[in-house]
This record gives structure tokens, C-alpha cells and sequence, in this order.
């Protein structure tokens, strides 16, 4: 385990030393983050402008959606898109060889490889947000609320981590993937609204198909302190489902590699 | 007299009946062919390697031969557990490769010249740095076991600059240095010396000789430059459309597969080729200077005539260069 903590830190510490050299970077991030939570919020409010609600969600509450959706749009520009993209390089060219040679778990370096630095102002952001918002909703931070929302965070994290390693993996076979990537990225966008804003097909899908549901709106319940504990039950069974399948899809995927020709 | 026992040599790398089948889309070539393909997909199964067997003891040092798409490549990812092999059973430092254990990978190598794993815009040193925590070796271990290669490799200055910075032979030398921090005892070696100038190739042959002998490693390579063959490997396999066909000393092959060697002389006047005609094959004639193929066994015998009978001013008795020999039976299908 100690092996992995000083690989990751190492891994971290050589992606930052290679993206810092572009400083510029962080400030157009920043800018683009926050011109987007504003377009959001914005749109939002449109929803709220005639003492309507959405879902029977409170002005607030939606708020709260939109700050955990943000906050793992920022986490997703950090470790997720950059890891992918590197899968798919590591496929195309067969470099995915010296990964798969080294004694290290290879889905758990394949993961963890890069991380870049702009997407931290989106958690700031979010993370913020759903602070804000839930203090405004009036939520109480008792230390049982506090450990469901940590909890359903974490659920959520894992639970999209394993969608985007399972596309990611898939380009074993496809190695281009950006196509099935672009339509998930848009199907998760729905994740900025509470999930009983959308009629009951698509909550259905978005519940049972694409978890988007446990993306954002089970996560944001918690935050609440609203979430009833068959939520957080299923929130728990059905990240420890994702992950278990993203493991044991590479795995299968990993049998069909044939590794590009040298 | 010593009366200890000789230790049991046991093989380090073991194939027995290893094969590989790939399924590989047959598919027409124009616009016309992808629609048919994309409606009515077929398949068809290629047998990259067939039936081979054969087993290396640690410390050896093994050329891997073979034209383009023999099937070499195939076989070192089978024996480095990339791909699973369709038939066979291969063993390498007592494990299955495929199963790609910790205990396994920790103590095999595989150095390819067309691929890299250094980090492209980061100095080597930091890719050494990701390897040494990934390998578990503790910092001043790998300090250590740097400074040794480094000095092995006469790499210096070089492990400071961005990779990308780097000419093609320090790039392959800080490959080297990556790919044996972690100090294996199994090294697979494909094409290692891949586009590097003749200075860069042999100081990459010294290294690998040193390598092999300083720490007892056993060595598979492959190489398309003959040199790096005939100057580090006392025994080769010689593959051809996926079959083991030769396994033995390169003498030996040298031997079986030319059993001519060849003559150069300089003569004082030019002569025709018929004038040749009675001691052996005349394989050119370029004014004064002569070459001929003549059999092994009757060399000395001919040699002794050709003094004896014309005006020679030089000669010169060689072996042709293997790959042309090689190269010339795989094109006849006198290998078949």
C-alpha cells in the first residue's frame, strides 16, 4: 500500500513540474470555470424567476445540485479526462506495454498518472457553492449529515470514475473512443438539474441506465440531510458495483490486446 | 581438484509447443471493399508463431533471427506475458508470464527500439524517479544503481535535459537505464539498436556484454543489425513464418547455411570468368579484383591452385555476411 501512496505522489508531482511550465493556464481555467457556473446559475434562475420550482426542489437546493455537478466537472478535468486521453494514446501507439510490465496494478496507474492542475478551480468553486447554498437552505451540520454527504460524494466520484475507465478501456477494441466519450459527456450534463426536474422516462434512465441520479441529486439530498438511508444504501451498493465492473472490464479488455505492432 | 558438485542448471526461460493465432479482418481495398466490410464483416485467422519450443539457462546471451513478420516480436510478448498465447505453455523465472505477477515483472525486462517509456518533455531522471517508486527501490538504492549505469552507459549530463532534447542514441541509452533500474535478471531486447549510427551501436554492445556479464543476466535479442549478433550471442534461434528452425551456435548456422566461403583476390591483369571456372563459383569480377565462392572442404586445396597457377597479388579468405546469407534463403524458400 506504501508502494502505491509514494507512486502516487511521485506520478502527481512529475505531471505537476510538466503543466506548471504554462501559468497562463490557471487563470483562463479559472475564468472559463466561473463563466460557466454563472451561465448555469443563470439558466437556473430562470427556472426559479416566477416563484416556480423545478422538481420541488428550493432555489437553494438546486443550488446545491449544481455546486456537487461542478465540483465533479473540476475533479473530471483533473484526473479523469487527462487519464483517459492517455489511455487511449497508450493504446494507439502500444506504449500501454510498459504500463502492463511494470509490478504495479495497471488500471490503478492508468488512473492516477496524470493530474492537472486546472481543474482545482472548479472544485474550489463547487465546493464553495455547495457550502454556500447549503447554508442558505438552512442545512445543520450535524456530524451524521456531514458523514452521509462525504459518503455519497465519494459514491458519486467512484461511480463516474468507473463509467469514464470503462469507455476508456473499451478503446482496446475501438481505440478511437472520443465519439462515445462526447455522448457521455452530454448525457452527464443532465446531472445539473435534480433528477425528478426530468419526466419519468428519463428519470427512470437516468436512475437505472446512466446513474446520473447518483451523480449529483443523491449526493445533494445527503448534503441536505434529507437522504433516507435506502438512497444511501443503494448510492453505496451501486458504486461498489461500478467499480467492481470498471476492474473487471479491464481485465477482459486486457485479454484482447494485442498490443500495436512494433 | 575440486569435487564440488556442479550445480543443476536450471532453464530460466521455458516454450514448449507456444503458439499464436491472430483473427485479422480481410477486407478489399477501396471504398467499395470497406462498404462490403462494414455490411458482411470477415475474418481470417493467421498463425503469427507455430509450435515453438525451446528453453534458455540463466546467463545465457540469444539471438533471436528471423525476416520481418516471423514472428519474433509475437513470441517476445508471449514470453513477457503482453499477450496470451493461443496454444503452448511458456515459463519464464518460474512464472506464467501472462498472469503478470509482481514477482514476475520484478525481475524481467523488455526493451523495444521502437517504442519509449521515457517521458517526453521531462528530463530521464524524473521517468528513473517514477520507476524507482514503482519498483519499490528505496531513493538511495536507486541513486546508487543510477550512478553505476549511468557510468556503464556513459551517460552523464544527459539524464538532466528533456528527453526530447536528447540525440537518438542518448535517448536509447537513457531507455536502457530506465528499462534496468529495477535490475533484472531477464532481459528482452527487440531491436535495441534501432536507427542508431555504428558508434552508438557498439557502445549499446559493449553495454549489453558488460550488463550480461557483471550481473549474470540472461539476454534475448533480436536485431536486424548482424553485428550486434555475431558480437554478443553464441547461440541463436532462427525463426521463419512462426517456426522454430534453427537453435544452436552461430557458428553452426554460419556453417550449415554457407557452406562457401568466400575468396577475394587482386590479381596483377584482369582475367576473364572462365578463367575461374575450375576452383569455384565467381560471384564478381571488377577488374583486377576477383571474388568466388568456394565449399568449405575444398577450400585450402583451391586456395593452394589459385596461388600456384596466377599471378596474385592479394587474397583474402572470409565468411559472407550472414544476413545475406540468410536473406538469400529466405528469399529462395530453401527454408521452407
Amino acid at each position: 500500500m506504501g508502494r502505491y501512496f509514494s507512486t502516487l505522489r511521485i506520478f502527481w508531482i512529475a505531471s505537476l513540474t510538466a503543466e506548471l511550465e504554462y501559468q497562463a493556464n490557471f487563470l483562463i481555467e479559472l475564468v472559463a470555470t466561473a463563466g460557466n457556473l454563472v451561465g448555469s446559475i443563470f439558466v437556473l434562475s430562470l427556472f426559479y424567476g416566477r416563484g416556480q420550482s423545478l422538481g420541488g426542489w428550493s432555489w437553494e437546493g438546486a443550488l446545491v445540485v449544481l455546486g456537487v455537478y461542478t465540483l465533479l466537472e473540476g475533479v473530471t478535468s483533473t484526473l479523469l479526462q487527462p487519464n483517459l486521453s492517455t489511455i487511449v494514446a497508450h493504446v494507439r501507439t502500444g506504449s500501454l506495454d510498459f504500463v502492463l510490465l511494470k509490478p504495479i496494478d495497471s488500471q490503478f496507474w492508468l488512473s492516477a498518472r496524470t493530474f492537472s492542475p486546472w481543474g482545482l478551480p472548479g472544485i474550489a468553486l463547487g465546493a464553495g457553492l455547495i457550502g454556500y447554498a447549503a447554508w442558505k437552505a438552512g442545512a445543520s451540520p450535524a456530524p451524521l449529515t456531514l458523514l452521509a454527504a462525504a459518503l455519497m460524494l465519494v459514491a458519486s466520484l467512484l461511480i463516474l470514475y468507473s463509467l469514464w475507465f470503462v469507455l476508456a478501456a473499451s478503446s482496446i477494441w475501438f481505440v478511437k473512443i472520443w465519439n462515445a466519450t462526447e455522448v457521455l459527456r452530454s448525457v452527464l450534463v443532465a446531472g445539473r438539474f435534480p433528477v425528478s426536474a426530468f419526466p419519468a422516462g428519463l428519470r427512470a434512465f437516468f436512475t437505472f441506465v446512466v446513474p446520473v441520479a447518483f451523480l449529483t441529486t443523491v449526493p445533494a439530498e445527503a448534503i441536505l440531510g434529507r437522504a433516507s438511508g435506502p438512497w444511501l444504501l443503494a448510492g453505496g451498493i451501486v458504486a461498489a458495483g461500478s467499480l467492481a465492473v470498471s476492474r473487471w472490464f479491464w481485465q477482459f479488455a486486457l485479454r484482447f490486446y494485442t498490443s500495436a505492432s512494433s | 581438484m575440486d569435487f564440488a558438485p556442479k550445480p543443476v542448471r536450471m532453464a530460466i526461460v521455458r516454450a514448449q509447443g507456444l503458439g499464436k493465432t491472430y483473427r485479422v479482418a480481410d477486407k478489399q481495398p477501396g471504398l467499395a471493399g470497406t462498404l462490403r466490410h462494414f455490411v458482411n464483416r470477415r475474418e481470417r485467422t493467421i498463425a503469427a508463431v507455430r509450435d515453438v519450443s525451446f528453453s534458455i539457462e540463466p546467463g545465457e546471451f540469444v539471438g533471436f533471427l528471423g525476416a520481418n513478420g516471423a514472428g519474433k516480436t509475437t513470441t517476445l510478448k508471449m514470453l513477457t506475458g503482453l499477450i496470451h498465447p493461443t496454444s503452448g505453455t511458456v515459463e519464464v523465472a518460474g512464472c506464467l508470464p501472462h498472469r503478470r505477477q509482481a514477482a514476475f515483472l520484478g525481475q524481467i525486462t523488455l526493451v523495444m527500439g521502437q517504442k519509449q517509456q521515457l517521458i517526453w518533455d521531462l528530463p530521464p531522471l524524473d521517468s528513473l524517479r517514477v520507476n524507482a517508486a514503482v519498483y519499490g527501490i528505496p531513493p538511495a538504492e536507486s541513486r546508487r544503481r543510477i550512478d553505476e549505469l549511468a557510468e556503464m552507459l556513459e551517460l552523464g549530463d544527459e539524464l538532466r535535459r528533456p528527453v526530447r532534447k536528447l540525440s537518438l542514441g542518448q535517448r536509447m541509452k537513457a531507455e536502457l537505464l530506465a528499462a534496468l533500474l529495477h535490475r533484472p535478471s531477464v532481459l528482452f531486447l527487440d531491436e535495441p539498436t534501432l536507427g542508431l549510427d555504428v558508434n552508438a551501436q557498439a557502445r549499446v554492445r559493449s553495454f549489453l556484454a558488460d550488463y550480461n556479464r557483471r550481473f549474470g543476466a540472461t539476454v534475448l535479442l533480436t536485431s536486424h543489425y548482424m553485428a550486434d549478433i555475431t558480437a554478443l550471442c553464441p547461440r541463436v534461434l532462427l525463426i521463419h513464418e512462426g517456426r522454430l528452425f534453427y537453435d544452436g551456435g552461430l557458428e553452426t548456422l554460419t556453417q550449415r547455411l554457407a557452406p562457401c566461403r568466400e575468396v577475394r583476390l587482386e590479381l596483377q591483369a584482369p582475367l576473364g570468368a572462365e578463367a575461374f571456372a575450375s576452383y569455384g563459383d565467381v560471384e564478381a569480377i571488377e577488374g583486377r579484383e576477383v571474388r568466388l565462392l568456394i565449399p568449405r572442404e575444398r577450400l585450402t586445396e583451391q586456395v593452394g591452385r589459385l596461388l600456384a597457377d596466377l599471378a596474385v597479388v592479394d587474397l583474402s579468405v572470409s565468411d559472407p555476411p550472414i544476413e545475406d546469407i540468410i536473406g538469400r534463403l529466405f528469399h529462395q524458400g530453401a527454408l521452407a
